[in-house]
């Protein structure tokens, strides 16, 4: 009944959902039990990737909650991203106990590396799975709350909020890449050994955590789009439309937009916990403004506004970066910055808005 | 009015040596020039004497010969690479190679070849003779022709005064007439005089010392503070360190300045054709890094087209790199941001795009890697305007460069119909239509404008940073900030935003390091936008309304 309901008011969105449930039989099934030999087998190498893929489109889909919905294109989600990423890389770090090359039990490698002697402060609770989930959420949150609560009260607006936080991200990545930050520096998080005592090698885990992607990926959609469809969601279009009729209205245009913001930056901050352990690295690289705005890519070759569209529009766009870049790296960057200027210019609305266009004309 | 007085002084001196040799070679020996490379011949050979006296002896006589190779053997000598051919007794210089000794005539240069290690045998000297050589080596450079080998003779000295340097220098002293030199002999025999038993002189030489900021002179008498009794002493003392560090306070100081300036002009070149590009006409273009990519990659074209002429091809890739990169700009404008019009953010993405393409294009068809190019001689070196400050030539140039295309963009902007086509098109544009200006034309020029600026940036930065396919990325972000920062729509508020980024990151770098003050920087800004979001001299009246 329900189903129903949400199949007839949203049929990208359940389209999605229909998906998501079939990779969630098809992949364990084809990985785990389809024996190697079978063609049909998927490696798990492929079921990590997806996995990743899976995180990129939960990243995409808060992008576009808060530029598809209401107009505040930020190119600083990957500061979000790789924030919650490095909160679940610091647990991950300490569950390595005494195994790393150096054995130490209580320090990280990297920190024997520069002779310290004992743990900083902020790398203590760490070591327990609920303070770093806590963490993946308040971090990015927190972030975001603190840039959002001073720009949008002082009404810094479009282009000038997008490059605030483009100087956001990029001023995290110089603080990142500091080895004295205490968060390995250059190198970033890795050699991890286990999450919760299953070993990250195992085809298992793997299996688990592109399982419990799929499951947050799922929420997450459910959540936003009942936020959009709820009366702050309304509203929250509104201002995109017409921020100032938004404000004489009566309407607090700046917490609207704070909490989307703080709620984006926490779904971002999800995903990048999700891709640390499937991935097994965490650097400053994930800070680059480049990478930031490649998210915004995918939002928008998928059609932004949708939430379903920009989680397919990640989907594509990285399936066709990874053939691209191991079958013709020279062509990539050609076809990424072509995809930008063409999907601008003739698909302001992506992939999803052409389908719309043509089931219009058909009907 | 400071180098041709140098050069002059210099000419003359050398002439007026010249002719003492001349005179010296007439009188005193009565033959050629033979004669003198002969008498030098026999002085490097006495050299292998038979005792350590002879052998000192030998040294004073290879010195006062005056010849030019002097110093050359006297060095081979004292690291021990003088050696002597066992078949007949010649002094030779030797160089380890694989089968023995790549082997010299100590006296004339010439190449003998390589010799077995036992056809040789070294010259055997002892710590008295090391120390008459290093001091026939000082007085050798002390007697120099050239000032700065005069200078830097003396300088080498100060940390090691004794009494025979101290002679030394006296003889010198009473000869010299450069003044600078003159300055530095009397600080090094006021530093020997710090040793005296007198107190008088001790006291006579704190107050000679007084103002220098050389740092041998600062670290002594630092020392001597420690050690000394005297009260009266003491106190003159800690007046003349006082002083001293006041002094030094003050150069880094103004070192501090400069390098924030030379910064400063740094940003300013890279954004100020994008305070034309996202002042003046509200495009951003994120593939402005890249135009002044381009710049730099002309430059480096240039030269190659043009080898072995490093001054005019600089000359030349100026107009080529504005031209290049302004074709590019324009091509943009028309090809790509025209359709985007009203819609910032789309052309944010799309010239974004637009930067990536380009950057896979200079890397597949020039190369992946970085590229030098080359600098002229008159930008390497330094001004060198004391111990404690001097200035690099290209960061002086860059410096000048940077305000004057400032001024030319200003002029263009308020001189030229052009510059009042652009201001009116910016400000109102339909009512600038109305006019009969062609706005879309004034669109595309303004366009071509800032991005040949950006090719003209890469120019002056080819000179200062590594050129590759990167590049642009790293300005990116920072122009970006000094155009913000300055304030939308104002050329002036991105200079002196620009200056002032630069020397704020100067300031604050000895303190937390080059790292954290951007970061720092970065911050502030942030922080500035937030309270005062039109930057520092926002535009007024109806056109801030957009």
């Amino acid at each position: 009944m329900l189903l129903a309901k949400l199949y007839q008011q949203d049929r990208g969105g359940s389209f999605l959902l229909m998906a998501l449930l079939l990779a969630a039989v098809l992949v364990p099934v084809l990985n785990l039990w389809v024996p190697e030999s079978s063609p049909l087998h998927l490696s798990t190498y492929t079921v990590t990737l997806l996995g990743k893929y899976l995180c990129y489109a939960l990243l995409a889909m808060a992008l576009d909650l808060v530029w598809g919905y209401c107009g505040i294109l930020s190119l600083g989600h990957g500061a979000f991203f790789a924030l919650g990423g490095y909160a679940m890389g610091m647990y991950l770090m300490r569950a390595i106990g005494d195994r790393g090359v150096y054995g130490n039990p209580e320090l990280p490698d990297f920190m024997v590396f520069l002779s310290w002697q004992e743990v900083p402060w902020y790398w203590n609770g760490f070591d327990m799975f609920w303070f770093a989930l806590l963490m993946v959420v308040l971090a990015p949150g927190i972030l975001a709350f603190v840039f959002g609560w001073f720009a949008f009260r002082a009404r810094v607006t479009g282009v000038y909020l997008s490059i605030m936080t483009q100087a956001l991200t990029f001023a995290l990545m110089l603080a990142f890449f500091r080895n004295e930050m205490g968060f390995g520096g250059n190198n970033g998080l890795t050699d991890f050994k286990d999450i919760l005592g299953f070993d990250l090698q195992a085809d298992s885990t793997r299996i688990g955590l592109f399982l419990v992607s799929v499951l947050v990926l799922a929420l997450a959609y459910l959540a936003c789009r009942y936020i959009i469809n709820s009366k702050l969601g309304r509203v929250v279009v509104a201002i995109r439309d017409a921020e100032d009729r938004a404000r004489f209205v009566g309407y607090k245009v700046e917490s609207f937009k704070l909490w989307l913001f703080v709620f984006s930056a926490v779904l971002a901050g999800i995903a990048g916990a999700l891709y640390v352990p499937q991935v097994g690295i965490i650097n400053p690289g994930e800070f680059a403004p480049l990478n930031s705005i490649e998210m915004v890519i995918w939002v928008a070759v998928g059609g932004r506004g949708t939430l379903y569209g920009a989680a397919a529009g990640a989907l594509l766009v990285n399936y066709g970066k990874t053939y691209f870049t191991a079958a013709f790296p020279e062509i990539w960057l050609f076809a990424l910055g072509a995809l930008f200027v063409l999907v601008t210019v003739f698909l302001p609305r992506g992939i999803i808005g052409l389908m719309r266009r043509g089931k219009d004309r058909q009907s | 009015m400071f180098l041709p007085r140098l050069v002059k002084r210099s000419f003359g001196q050398s002439w007026c040596l010249q002719g003492v040799r001349w005179l010296l070679a007439l009188l005193l020996f009565g033959v050629t020039a033979v004669a003198f490379a002969a008498d030098f011949d026999a002085a490097v050979q006495s050299l292998n004497g038979e005792n350590f006296t002879v052998k000192e002896a030998s040294i004073g006589d290879v010195v006062d010969t005056g010849h030019e190779r002097s110093s050359t053997v006297l060095e081979s000598m004292l690291n021990g690479l003088l050696y002597y051919r066992k078949s007949d007794g010649r002094m030779v210089i030797v160089a380890p190679v694989e089968q023995g000794y790549q082997v010299q005539d100590a006296a004339s240069g010439e190449d003998l070849g390589v010799l077995g290690k036992r056809k040789v045998r070294k010259i055997a000297i002892n710590n008295a003779l090391r120390t008459s050589l290093r001091n026939a080596l000082a007085r050798l450079s002390l007697s120099s022709t050239e000032r700065d080998v005069r200078y830097a003779a003396v300088q080498e000295m100060l940390g090691t005064m004794n009494k025979d340097s101290r002679a030394l220098l006296e003889d010198r002293l009473a000869m010299e007439t450069d003044e600078r030199v003159r300055d530095l002999l009397g600080t090094a025999l006021a530093l020997y005089k710090l040793d005296s038993q007198d107190r008088d002189v001790r006291l006579q030489a704190v107050q000679d010392l007084d103002g220098s900021i050389i740092p041998q002179v600062r670290n002594r008498l630092v020392g001597l503070l420690a050690s000394e009794n005297d009260a009266e002493i003491n106190r003159v003392l800690k007046q003349v360190l006082g002083s001293i560090d006041a002094r030094l306070q003050l150069y880094s100081l103004a070192e501090t300045a400069f390098f924030g300036l030379s910064l400063g002009s740094v940003l300013l070149l890279a954004a100020i054709g994008l305070a034309i590009t996202f002042g003046v006409m509200g495009v951003i273009n994120m593939a402005h890094g890249e135009l002044i990519m381009l710049g730099a990659y002309t430059t480096y074209l240039v030269q190659s087209a043009l080898p072995g002429h490093v001054e005019l091809s600089l000359l030349v890739a100026v107009p080529a790199a504005f031209m290049v990169s302004g074709a590019f700009g324009i091509a943009i404008e028309r090809g790509v941001i025209r359709f985007l019009y009203g819609r910032p953010l789309e052309t944010l993405l799309a010239t974004f795009g637009i930067s990536l393409i380009l950057q896979q294009l200079v890397r597949s068809t020039i190369s992946a890697q970085n590229v030098t190019v080359s600098n002229p001689n008159w930008m390497s070196g330094s001004l060198h305007i004391n111990e404690a400050f001097s200035l690099t030539y290209n960061r002086i140039y860059i410096l000048i460069f940077s305000l004057v295309v400032f001024f030319a963009l200003l002029a263009i902007l308020k001189k030229t119909s052009l510059g009042l086509q652009v201001r009116a098109v910016s400000q109102n544009r339909p009512m600038a239509k109305a006019m009969g200006i062609r706005s879309e034309w004034v669109d595309a020029m303004t366009f071509g404008l800032g991005s040949g600026i950006a090719g003209i940036a890469g120019v002056a930065l080819s000179q200062l940073t590594n050129v590759g396919p990167n590049m642009g990325q790293s300005y990116i972000i920072d122009s970006f900030m000094v155009v913000v920062f300055g304030g939308v729509g104002n050329l002036w508020g991105t200079m002196v935003g620009a200056m002032s980024l630069g020397v704020a990151n100067k300031i604050l770098e000895p303190w937390s390091g080059a790292v954290l003050a951007k970061i720092l920087v970065l911050v502030f800004i942030i922080l500035f936008i937030q309270k005062r979001p039109r930057g520092l001299f926002p535009q007024q009246g109806r056109a801030a309304e957009h």
